[in-house]
């Protein structure tokens, strides 16, 4: 169980991941400006934007405690453990026997609870409105994401990731049956919900009042502040990821052979670029909503997952 | 020599209690409290030795003492495995709580008695004690019905509350209603045939009753112990009660006492009728399900942090319900092995939820004790002036909101993978049943996280709101060391998930109609469901968690350069900032109360004073909210309307005249003689 190339692709997997993260969003905001006719900033500006940030003195509030401080490695090491748990290139990998989908969940929103306590804990006004919406929206989201979770996993009769791949690429028709495309959108739009995308909430805004992710975020600065936005990248990548792969899983590699890597690397790639320009086209298609009436985009997440949990008893 | 030693230790149980009870007789109130907490710590520690004996050995504690109470059949005692589980729980709470008492009693010394105190908590501990280990409907009616009175008494410690009370009342007469049907319960279940009130001559008996019997007796236990657990909408005592007892005695009754209505539920309805019709679990899930989402539902809007606690046991109670009736559905479609996960899974967040509300509760008593203030809107900044508190407290509050690496992780989890298998291969109607179970239970989970967000970011975080929360103190060691084990217990429990829960399959195996062999679950330190539906591994996530956060940490101190800056939180370029700025308790909530509203349906009262001169100047705005649970103003004011007329009418007996006392003793006596001789 513990070889070493195992474990050295693993964490390589986990750093390419990381590596790729700033990319994803780079080129997201690249696409979104060209499609508003601007000329926008090249795809690797948040490398730029990390560099500087890791280098930039700290301003932390006099009313912050501990938890302000402990919060951005929290964050941060949870989505990387997610990034370890997610099939980005080779499935199965060691760490992948305990790769669970309600463990990634819960760590997802172990990061999210962390955010909304550094949020509250400077005692900024912005910060506790961004907590409240975020951990409102985080709640609701839940039983769409379990159903989502259900449909995969009564199709492939684990919730374990890699055996969630490996039953889709064993028997490839079920990735067409209305079961996986309608968990697929379900899942879709949770993951606009859970990483702060369009409609429900703008990762552009620089309006306060109707910011959610950015009102949390508000009084980290410096390397703090990298760590939060990094990590923040990092979840949009791993909910691509899991898009992608769960649900279109060829192209991932099942060994541990060069080429193999090579293809699975390619395949995550494009991808993650398509799943990436779905979103830029949807985001500027597409107005914010009022947050009351996220539930409501929410509960059509819901009932999909729960027409898919249905369609896979219909089939069987 | 074994059967001497389970023997001796639990008379050491026994003794323990007796001698807190014995606090009594003590001159002053220090040796009182300090009688208490030692007699709580050697017979909880006892208990905990106890219930591992008989978990560990081949045989179980029998007990008879036919001399006492002969005529009623005299007292017998039974502890099998299932009875060891809840047995090493409440050991295993007592200890910790204990200690904590001792100085959290302190505060009493002088105001209430803490003689009284004494005899009450020991008498308490030791009737929850023999609750499970009774063997006959004698004992475990009295134990329950002591347990029942003396927490009562320990409930109403405060008696120059008007609040303490009236909570007092609630539980007092929702206890009764409870014992009542479990009299008739037992009754019913005991009617043919059997001369012997024993435990064994009912399950024997139990397999001959009528389906009828079967399921009124169901029906009855499932109210008299979902009372004592917690079940909507019998659950109305519990937000009353649980916050108006001392801190320390909620911590008791919202870790463990509950559990012995869920106790009751497995004794009653899995190990005497051995499970049932489809419906029962069906109505178990309908009923936890919807427990859960309204416990956690109140427990997110609620503003007073020892009733925000209460709702949350609600909602515990609803989660582990809802694990119990997915075990009775799969027993009655024949998927024992199933049943065997789900019921494992309701015992393992049994024994998780233990842990983590003791420590909250701890928690909030600390808070009580340092500020005297349970308005979470008037709280605020205690992360700094109590650290110990604050950690005990968000341990707690991660652990309650199911986040990995802590031990309430490892139940939910379970708890879902539980439901898998039922919704894979039942009928259509009962997946679709088990699906939004499922969905409930998510919910449940995410607006767990909410509120416990809520509870310790607006209570700890941030400004002190009040004056009181600015002059707050950490507790003394008493408490420091009470609430630091059982905060300590959370992740230790999660590194020990699979140990735990194999000794849980091991206590249910046999037990009504599961499978004799208990179900493995491990793989080493991976935590393994048994179709290989799912694996997790809570110790993995927290080592590597722990690793890559750690070693960020370290790379960031050795690479960056920059400096660190204290300064004032930004607030658009306004110099200094207040607690009025600050996000309160209500306005967290806001938004999920406005998505819930029809559920909670407030009445909101907004009074806007505006300058005499122009109606755009605002002198004044007051808002006042209130929040009362619909439902039970539907349910229970009728009834206690009708109870008030009703004892209006029977007043008129009263006259006050003993002419008319004497004509009713009269009438009375000729009644009985009447029908001793007629029948």
């Amino acid at each position: 169980m513990f070889d070493t190339a195992g474990i050295a692709v693993e964490a390589g997997q986990a750093l390419l991941a990381l590596a790729l993260a700033p990319a994803l969003a780079g080129f997201i905001r690249w696409m979104k400006a060209r499609m508003q006719n601007r000329r926008g900033a090249p795809f690797w500006q948040p490398y730029a934007e990390l560099r500087k940030l890791f280098r930039k003195d700290m301003v932390v509030s006099r009313h912050a405690s501990w938890i302000f401080h402990l919060a951005p490695f929290v964050i941060f090491g949870s989505t990387v453990v997610v990034s370890l748990l997610v099939p980005v290139l080779v499935t199965p990998l060691p760490f992948n026997a305990v790769a669970d989908l309600f463990a990634v969940v819960y760590l997802l929103l172990l990061a999210t609870v962390f955010l909304a306590l550094a949020g509250l804990d400077t005692g900024s006004a912005f910060g506790g409105m961004g907590s409240s919406r975020e951990m409102t929206i985080a709640a609701i989201s839940e039983p769409a994401i379990a159903l989502a979770i259900l449909s995969l996993a009564l199709a492939a009769g684990s919730t374990n990731l890699g055996e969630i791949a490996a039953r889709t690429i064993a028997r490839p028709s079920s990735a067409i049956s209305p079961g996986h495309v309608l968990a697929f959108v379900a899942l879709f739009i949770v993951m606009l919900a859970e990483t702060g995308r369009l409609p429900v909430d703008n990762p552009s805004t620089h309006l306060e009042l109707t910011m959610i992710h950015e009102a949390m975020i508000l009084e980290y600065s410096g390397p703090y502040l990298a760590l939060v936005e990094w990590a923040s990248w990092l979840k949009l990548l791993v909910f691509l990821t899991l898009a992608g792969n769960l649900f279109v899983p060829w192209g991932l590699a099942t060994s541990l052979a060069p080429s193999a890597l090579a293809v699975a690397f390619l395949s995550t790639v494009l991808k993650l670029v398509v799943l990436a320009a779905a979103v830029a086209v949807l985001e500027t298609r597409v107005a914010k909503l009022r947050l009351f009436r996220v539930p409501e985009l929410l509960a059509v997440s819901f009932v999909l997952g729960l027409l898919a949990v249905a369609s896979s008893f219909s089939v069987r | 020599m074994s059967a001497d030693v389970v023997r001796a230790s639990f008379w050491l149980m026994c003794c323990g209690f007796l001698s807190a009870a014995a606090g009594v007789f003590s001159p002053a109130p220090r040796i009182a409290r300090a009688l208490t907490a030692a007699g709580g710590i050697i017979g909880g520690a006892a208990a905990v030795w106890l219930s591992a004996l008989v978990l560990a050995g081949p045989f179980g504690f029998r007990l008879e003492i036919p001399q006492v109470l002969a005529a009623a059949g005299g007292l017998a005692f039974h502890l099998d495995r299932l009875g060891a589980i809840f047995l090493a729980v409440i050991g295993a709470v007592t200890v910790p709580v204990s200690i904590y008492g001792f100085g959290y009693a302190a505060a009493y010394d002088g105001r209430y008695s803490a003689r009284w105190i004494a005899l009450q908590t020991g008498v308490f501990l030791l009737s929850m004690c023999l609750v499970v280990c009774a063997a006959s409907v004698l004992t475990f009616v009295l134990a329950w019905e002591l347990m029942a009175v003396t927490s009562w008494l320990l409930v109403i410690t405060e008696h120059d509350r008007p609040d303490t009370v009236r909570g007092g009342l609630w539980y007092l007469a929702m206890t009764h209603m409870s014992l009542a049907a479990l009299l008739a319960a037992f009754f019913l279940l005991g009617r043919h045939g059997t001369t012997a009130w024993t435990f064994d001559a009912l399950r024997a008996g139990a397999r001959s009753l009528p389906p009828g019997t079967r399921n009124a007796v169901f029906i009855l236990a499932l109210i008299g112990f979902g009372s004592k657990a917690g079940l909507i909408p019998v659950h109305v005592w519990l937000p009353r009660a649980h916050p108006a007892a001392p801190s320390h005695v909620s911590a008791l009754m919202s870790a463990v006492m509950v559990k012995l209505g869920v106790y009751g539920l497995l004794r009653v309805g899995l190990d005497l009728l051995g499970g049932g019709p489809a419906w029962w679990g069906v109505v178990l899930v309908a009923a936890g399900a919807s427990t859960a989402l309204t416990g956690v539902l109140y427990a997110l809007v609620d503003d007073d942090l020892k009733r925000l606690l209460a709702y949350s046991t609600i909602e515990n109670v609803g989660l582990i319900t809802l694990g119990a009736g997915a075990g009775f559905l799969f027993l009655s479609l024949a998927q024992p092995a199933a049943a065997a996960v789900a019921f494992s899974a309701a015992l393992l967040h049994v024994v998780n939820h233990a842990a983590f509300k003791g420590a909250l509760f701890l928690g909030a008593g600390s808070v009580l004790h340092a500020t005297g203030v349970r308005d979470i809107n008037r709280l605020g900044g205690l992360v700094k002036r109590a650290p110990w508190t604050a950690a005990t407290f968000l341990v707690g509050s991660l652990s309650i909101a199911a986040l990995p690496p802590f031990n309430g992780f490892a139940s939910e989890w379970l708890l879902f993978q539980s439901f898998l298998p039922g919704v894979a291969s039942s009928r259509a109607s009962i997946a679709v049943l088990l699906t939004l179970g499922v969905g409930a239970l998510a919910l449940s989970g995410g607006l767990a996280a909410a509120t416990f967000v809520k509870a310790f970011g607006i209570s700890f975080l941030a400004m002190p709101r009040s004056a009181e929360a600015a002059d707050a103190h950490e507790a003394g060691w008493a408490m420091r060391t009470g609430m630091a084990i059982l905060a300590l217990a959370c992740p230790v429990l999660a590194v020990l998930t699979v140990p735990v829960l194999s000794a849980i399959s091991g206590a249910l195996a046999g037990v009504g109609g599961l499978p004799a062999a208990s179900t493995t679950f491990s793989l080493g330190v991976v935590l393994e469901t048994p179709q290989a539906l799912g694996r997790v591994s809570p110790v993995a996530i927290m080592a590597v968690l722990a690793a890559v956060s750690a070693g960020v940490w370290l790379a960031i101190r050795l690479v960056s350069r920059g400096r660190r800056r204290v300064d004032d939180t930004w607030g658009c370029g306004r110099i200094g900032q207040t607690s009025r700025m600050e996000y309160t308790s209500t306005a967290f909530a806001e938004p999920l109360r406005r998505i819930f509203g029809e559920l909670y349906r407030p009445t909101d009262d907004l009074t806007v004073t505006v300058q005499p001169g122009s109606p755009y100047h605002i002198r004044a705005i007051t808002f006042r909210t209130q929040l009362h649970p619909w439902f039970e103003r539907g349910v229970y004011d009728p009834l206690v309307r009708a109870t008030h007329a009703a004892a209006s009418r029977v007043r008129a007996l009263q006259s006050g005249s003993i002419n008319a006392y004497l004509a009713y003793i009269v009438l009375v006596l000729v009644v009985l003689l009447g029908m001793v001789i007629g029948f």
